[in-house]
């Protein structure tokens, strides 16, 4: 499998990272470099074989489903770019 | 006392407990040392102010016999973990002016027991590299330079800063965290010890994600019994990280000096990779001569999938980054650039805050995960994954622990593996197996390449085994009695 510039664009915009045209042809390459390498992985008979879900085997711990802190408003929208009346501000997105 | 920054931790504490020190004299020792190295560019957030408030809070305890197990000990703090109302970065341009409102959990647990913070260390944006070269603030200089050169080399990476600055003397000792080896192959590259714990012994919460399933939070020191020391303050449940294990957090310093007589050591076969340099090979030769001579048992094991780990980790480390690295959106912290609409503002936030490794990787991960790939990539990564732990849970029932070199070579120069990412990745391959498994692991310095650069040596450990890992690399310690180190250049 090998990607083209259109993939990459469908690709950045997944990701949210505007990408000029003049970089689609680098990045096509670079990309293809990783992808050709990782197809190796190929090779490996998975058959039967689990994918890994948890790097330590422990049972999912449960807790109970409690507020343990509560009104952060100040502190939470204090970094934001732009918030208004502990509110963050971004562009309209309703018309 | 003549030279204060020439201690280690364990020195530094008893000093202090004997009153023989204080902090306060410590810490000003260490902030003067730290103007002095500004070329290394190992800090990028000073706090002094709040140092030496925190050393004068502690000399109050210990003049009155009081104090945790770290009193008044200085330590640098890697830019990945947040800190309470104190720049955070994790090194990204998209985390400009960030200052967390709460403290990550294990800096919270060493300011508990009574540590003092100098500042915060650079690192690899995002943790995402093996030379530092990839942070927004600029690479780390290693204060170590090959033999009659005064060529720029790296520290390793992504714990640069926190490498840097031990080898330097900038601080006691440093915080670091390892997703594929960021925490062992930068004290190879600096003649440090470096410890990555267990996958859940430490908790990552308050830590800066970049691969949640392969991170994990661990120190780096002058020698093994500071590392262990650190470890013993850094670990412990955490509620907040359900990943965090429930366990009782042993005395690892009590376990150093312990006989490793009839410890049954395995060297997995397949790291004697092709184009390795001989004295890599040579230094692991004699790693084994110096277990064997302290009575230790020494059998070759076989590790067949290691080959795929360096692909598997370039699948699954992507795709957790893509995932995690979402939150990066210019709305709620961070970096804002405005656009026609949301998405436009997304976008153009996102293009203008991650440097070309994170972008990169976040593209790659989001590849990997997307529609009609997520199976051929992502799933079939997994299962690799599952056999690359298999190959060492088969090779732990044989053995206690295995040995191999940290890094397949010493540390190189500023420059010289920019343009070509997979020659970088490659630097990883004797590390990044032990991330995917979840076990922990210890770089040791055990030598000097030909050029006068050190060079380390990885134990590998069974699941919450740190202890027969730390008493192995304490054993390694004795026997390879390094004590090399770097000229202070910096300061000329």
């Amino acid at each position: 499998m090998s990607v083209d510039q259109k993939t990459v664009r469908h690709i950045a915009r997944l990701a949210r990272i505007a990408v000029r045209d003049d970089e689609l042809e680098a990045l096509a390459k670079e990309l293809n470099g990783i992808l050709d390498w990782v197809e190796q992985l190929g090779e490996v008979d998975t058959s039967g074989v689990e994918p890994m879900t948890s790097a330590v085997a422990v049972a999912m711990k449960m807790r109970d489903d409690v507020v343990a802190v509560q009104n952060l408003q100040a502190e939470v929208t204090r970094n934001a770019p732009n918030s208004e009346d502990g509110f963050y501000v971004v562009p309209k997105v309703v018309e | 006392m003549s030279d204060l920054t020439k201690l280690t931790l364990a020195g530094a504490r008893d000093a202090l407990k004997k009153k023989e020190i204080t902090s306060t004299e410590l810490t000003g020792a260490y902030l003067k040392e730290m103007e002095a190295a500004a070329p290394l560019n190992a800090y990028v957030t000073v706090t002094a102010d709040k140092a030496m408030e925190m050393a004068k809070a502690s000399d109050a305890k210990l003049a009155k016999g009081e104090g945790g197990p770290l009193e008044g000990l200085p330590l640098g703090i890697k830019d990945l973990y947040c800190t309470k109302d104190v720049l955070t970065t994790a090194c990204s341009h998209i985390l400009d002016g960030f200052k967390p409102a709460y403290e990550s959990t294990v800096t919270a647990n060493l300011w508990r027991d009574g540590a003092v913070m100098l500042g915060k260390l650079n690192n690899d944006e995002f943790a995402m590299g093996s030379s530092n070269e990839t942070s927004h603030y600029g690479s780390v200089v290693n204060p170590w330079r090959r033999k009659g050169s005064d060529a720029k080399l790296v520290p390793g990476g992504s714990s640069g800063g926190s490498s840097a600055a031990v080898a330097a003397g900038l601080c006691l000792a440093a915080t670091a965290t390892d997703t594929g080896g960021s925490i062992r192959q930068p004290a190879a590259f600096t003649g440090t010890v470096g410890l990555k714990p267990t996958y859940g012994r430490c908790s990552r919460w308050g830590i800066v994600a970049f691969a949640s399933s392969l991170d994990q939070a661990g120190p780096i020191g002058r020698d093994v019994r500071d590392t262990a020391i650190m470890l013993g303050s850094m670990a412990g449940h955490d509620e907040k990280d359900t990943t965090s294990v429930d366990r009782a957090v042993p005395d690892y310093e009590a376990v150093l000096g312990q006989s490793i007589k009839g410890l049954s050591v395995g060297i997995p076969k397949e790291y004697r990779v092709d184009g390795m340099p001989g004295e890599i090979d040579e230094l692991w030769t004699r790693g084994i001569e110096w277990l064997k001579a302290a009575g230790a048992t020494v059998k070759e094991v076989s590790l067949p999938h290691t080959k795929y780990a360096l692909p598997t980790y370039y699948i699954v480390a992507p795709a957790e980054c893509s995932s995690n690295l979402a939150r990066y959106d210019g709305v709620r912290y961070g970096l804002r650039v405005d656009g026609h609409d949301i998405t436009d503002m997304y976008e153009k936030t996102r293009a203008a805050g991650f440097g070309a490794e994170v972008r990169r990787r976040v593209l790659m991960g989001t590849y990997v995960l997307s529609a009609g790939y997520y199976d051929a990539y992502y799933l079939k990564a997994q299962k690799v994954r599952s056999l690359i732990a298999r190959d060492f849970a088969e090779a732990f029932s044989e053995v206690d622990v295995l040995l191999t070199p940290t890094a397949p070579s010493a540390a190189f120069a500023i420059g010289e593996k920019t343009d070509d990412p997979l020659s970088m990745y490659l630097n990883d391959v004797f590390t990044v197996p032990v991330n995917l498994a979840g076990l922990p692991g210890i770089s040791v310095p055990a030598g000097l390449s030909s050029d006068g650069l050190p060079l380390g040596l990885q134990l590998i450990g069974r699941t919450f085994d740190e202890e027969t890992l730390l008493k192995a690399a304490y054993a390694i310690e004795q026997a390879a009695d390094f004590k090399a180190a770097p000229e202070a250049w910096w300061k000329a």
